[in-house]
This record gives structure tokens, sequence and C-alpha cells, in this order.
């Protein structure tokens, strides 16, 4: 059970005191937990979710003993979920595989050693920015300021999802 | 003679100590026996993609394969060239690497160089990617100083001028931390200071001392090699910071009475208002020799890069 927010779907609401939501387990997909709350939108964009074609939830504002409040996004019949993306996003995500409706495995997301495409150099004399045939490519430079070494041109870009 | 058949120079890092010390042995012995060498490379082409101006490094790259024997062909100027028809570099890369042995990539984007050796089946040898690297010209210093000093390592350099977007100061100074006993002395206005990430780089992989200056006078007592570099105004986005500060450092013979005797004074050249003319003429005036071992190095760089042997 959790509370309502209004941007969830595909849930079925319930009665009660308080207007409530529930939402079914998936039989096999991935559940995305521990999101931020505020960041569950964001991310559902940047993962191109409405266009994967499988049923996917978005819950906000979700009650967390950890958080507080949470967003979890649930995608059934999918598991390619771009780690590296979620780990530039927020880094206390985790990532649950679901099987036969058991968590076969969970992953906590963190900052990729090495990054591909996910976001430009931020020098503008960068090969990179200015031929199509580049995917800018990163390596994690400083973890604590989110600073990533471009392969191309040996700048350092800092990553502001956050 | 070290093996670097078929490796491309995008950076002075690809090259390790002993294989530097390979090419500047080679180039010392061109530089003395230059007829030994005069069909080494014949039946090799070099192509010279130049997309940015320069005279030094295309003509003493082909001066360099003229002199082993081989043939030149290439472009200076991108608008006459397919580019301009919106051709990407890869694709004009793998065109010209059936046309060319050995490719030398000039281009304003840092890290063309890299983008092009990922689709060559030749050597590609960075000549100058915007104010990134420029390794060549980093040889062409490693002989000078040889040439001049017997040594490249225990040395005190000072590096002045624009150290933000010199390409060459940035080279030469990542492979001179890798000797031991450099001390380094880095002469800029505030807007011009060496970029924080290559410090640091600087300061985490080697024990070298670095030593921030806003005069050149406070660093002339002390050192045995003055660096100098132009203010480079096609660096500059905007024109109004490059007429401030072009005239920032200007060496002449009142400034060299504070240097020693045995100073070294280079300059990768084009000069335009920083050394003075009348320091040509001072027996420590090192950067026009510096120009004569740019052809050298090159000769020995491409012999190694395409596995000739005498």
């Amino acid at each position: 059970m959790w509370r309502l927010c209004p941007y969830v779907v595909n849930g079925t609401l319930t009665g009660g005191d308080e207007l409530m939501i529930k939402v079914a387990g998936i039989k096999r997909g991935t559940v995305i937990d521990h999101v931020t709350a505020g960041k569950g939108l964001w991310i559902f964009n940047k993962l191109n979710l409405a266009s994967l074609g499988h049923p996917v939830v978005l819950l906000m504002n979700v009650q967390s003993s950890r958080l507080g409040r949470k967003d979890i996004i649930k995608i059934e019949d999918y598991t390619a979920v771009d780690t590296a993306m979620l780990g530039l996003i927020d880094a206390g995500i985790t990532v649950n595989i679901i099987e036969n409706e058991q968590v076969v495995t969970k992953t906590q997301v963190s900052l990729p050693q090495v990054v591909s495409g996910l976001f430009v150099c931020g020098n503008p004399r960068c090969v990179s920015n200015s031929d199509h045939y580049v995917t800018p490519i990163f390596a994690l430079y400083e973890a604590h300021s989110r600073a990533y070494l471009c392969e191309y041109c040996e700048e350092v870009t800092k990553v502001a999802w956050k | 003679m070290l093996n670097l058949c078929g490796r491309h120079l995008v950076s002075p890092s690809d090259l390790a100590l002993s294989e530097i010390d390979s090419i500047i042995a080679l180039a010392q012995d061109m530089q003395r026996q230059r007829g030994n060498y005069s069909e080494l490379c014949r039946g090799k082409i070099l192509a010279t993609l130049f997309y940015e101006p320069s005279t030094r490094t295309k003509l003493s790259f082909e001066s360099a394969m003229l002199r082993m024997g081989g043939s030149i062909l290439g472009f200076s100027d991108a608008n006459a060239s397919a580019v301009a028809k919106g051709e990407s570099l890869a694709d004009t890369i793998r065109v010209m690497d059936a046309y060319a042995d050995i490719i030398v990539l000039r281009h304003p984007k840092e890290g063309a160089p890299k983008l092009a050796s990922a689709y060559s089946r030749v050597p590609i040898v960075n000549g100058g990617d915007g104010g990134h690297q420029h390794p060549t010209q980093t040889l062409t210093d490693l002989l000078t100083i040889h040439a001049f000093k017997g040594r490249v390592s225990d040395l005190s350099v000072a590096f002045c001028g624009d150290l933000k977007y010199g390409r060459t100061v940035h080279s030469l100074i990542e492979t001179l931390v890798r000797y031991p006993g450099g001390k380094f002395y880095l002469i800029s206005p505030e807007e011009l200071v060496l970029p924080p990430r290559l410090r640091e780089y600087l300061q985490r992989t080697s024990s070298c001392q670095l030593i921030e200056c806003r005069s050149m006078e406070e660093a002339l007592p002390h050192i045995d090699i003055l660096y100098m570099t132009r203010i480079q105004k096609e660096r500059f986005f905007n024109e109004a910071d490059y007429l401030r500060l072009k005239n920032s450092y200007i060496l002449d013979a009142a400034k060299l009475l504070l240097a020693k005797q045995d100073l070294v004074v280079m300059h990768p050249l084009p000069r335009v208002n920083e050394i003075a003319y009348e320091v040509d003429a001072d027996p420590r005036a090192a950067y026009f020799a510096q120009a004569e071992c740019g052809v050298y190095v090159r000769m020995s760089l491409m012999a190694h890069l395409l596995g000739v042997t005498s």
C-alpha cells in the first residue's frame, strides 16, 4: 500500500480514511527503488520509459523508512535498465531485478567509472561537441565533485545531475 | 632503435621514456649524418592534413619526409578540401589512410587526433589539436634541450606567456615531469595560468616543484631554460581579452642581464613581439636551432612509426 500521488498510473484505488492505492507486484521485470522523491519523473523521462512498450508504474512521494519520501518505478518484463545513468542521477537508487515474483539481484547503483554518451563535454573546443561520429566517453576523475575526464580533450566536466 | 611500427602519436604520454630516448638518439644521428638517411623512406607517402594554419610543423614534416626520400601530399586549408562539403573527420581519415603510409593531423578541435586514430589503418601523428597537445613539438624541444644542456633531468625550466591555451607548454611540461629533478617556474598573467586540472595532475604524478610567478624578473636569475610562448589570438573567444593580454611578457636584452650565462631561450615559434629582435644575437637564443631540430626529430619519429631502418 502506498499513499496516492497525482502522478501514479496503472494502480487500483481503494477506500478508507485516507485515499490509498495498491499497486500489484510484478512477476518479472525491474523495480527502481529508493529514488529521491521528486526525481522519479525525471528518470522516467531520461530512460525514455514511455516509449519502452512495457507496462510501467511510476510512484511518487511514497513513504520510506530510510528516506522519509521516495519515488519508485516498476517496469514489467524488462531488465536492461541503464544503471550508469541511474548512478549519475541518484547514487542512492537500488535496482531490483525480479524473476517469478522474487528479487534475484539487488544492486545499489553508484557513480559509473566510465560513461559513454550520457552527457556532453563541457569544453566547447572538444571534438566531441562538433563531430557527429564521436560518442563522448568519460572516465570518473573525482567522485565527490562528480567530475569526469573526457577521453578526447582530457578536460574535466562536472556532472550536474543530482 | 625501438620498434614503434604502426603506432599512433596522439599525446606525449603515448611514448615510454625509453621510446622517447630512442627517437632522440636516432634524431641526433640524423642531424650528424643526414646523408645516410636520404633513401630511408623511399616509396613512403606522408599525408599532411592541416585544418589550421601552420608553417613550421607542416613544412618540417614535409621536409623531414623529403629528406628521407619519401613523398608528400595533403592540404593546408580545410576549406579547399572535402571538409568544406561537410565531410566528417572520420570519413576523411578512412579515405586518406588508403592514400598515405602515415598521416599528420592538425585540427582546431581538441581530441581530433584521438578520434582520427580510431579510424586509421596507418599511424596518426598529432600535429597540434587546439590548446590540447603538440607531441612532436615536445620531441623537438627535448632534442633541443639535449643539444644545449646534454640532459633533460635536473633542470630549472620557466614557461612564460600563455600557459592556459599553449599546447606546446602542456605537452612539454607533462613530459619533463617524468624526468627527475625538475623545477618549473610558471610565468603568466592570472587569466592564462596553467589549467588547474593539468597542474593537479603534475603534482599528483610527480615530485616536481611548481612555482607560479607573475613577472619574468622573479624567475630569470634561477633558471636553466626559458620557454617563451606567444599569446595566441586564435584561442580567444573574446578579442578584447586578447588585446589586454598580448603584451604581458616581452623578453629583451635588459631582462636577459638578470639571467644565467648558460641560459637557453626557447620558443616554439612563430613569435609576435614576446622576444625582442635584439635577443636573436645573444648566444643564449636557441629558438632557430630549435626549429631545425624539428626536422630531425620528425625524421626520426616517422622512421620509427613506419618501422623503416637504415
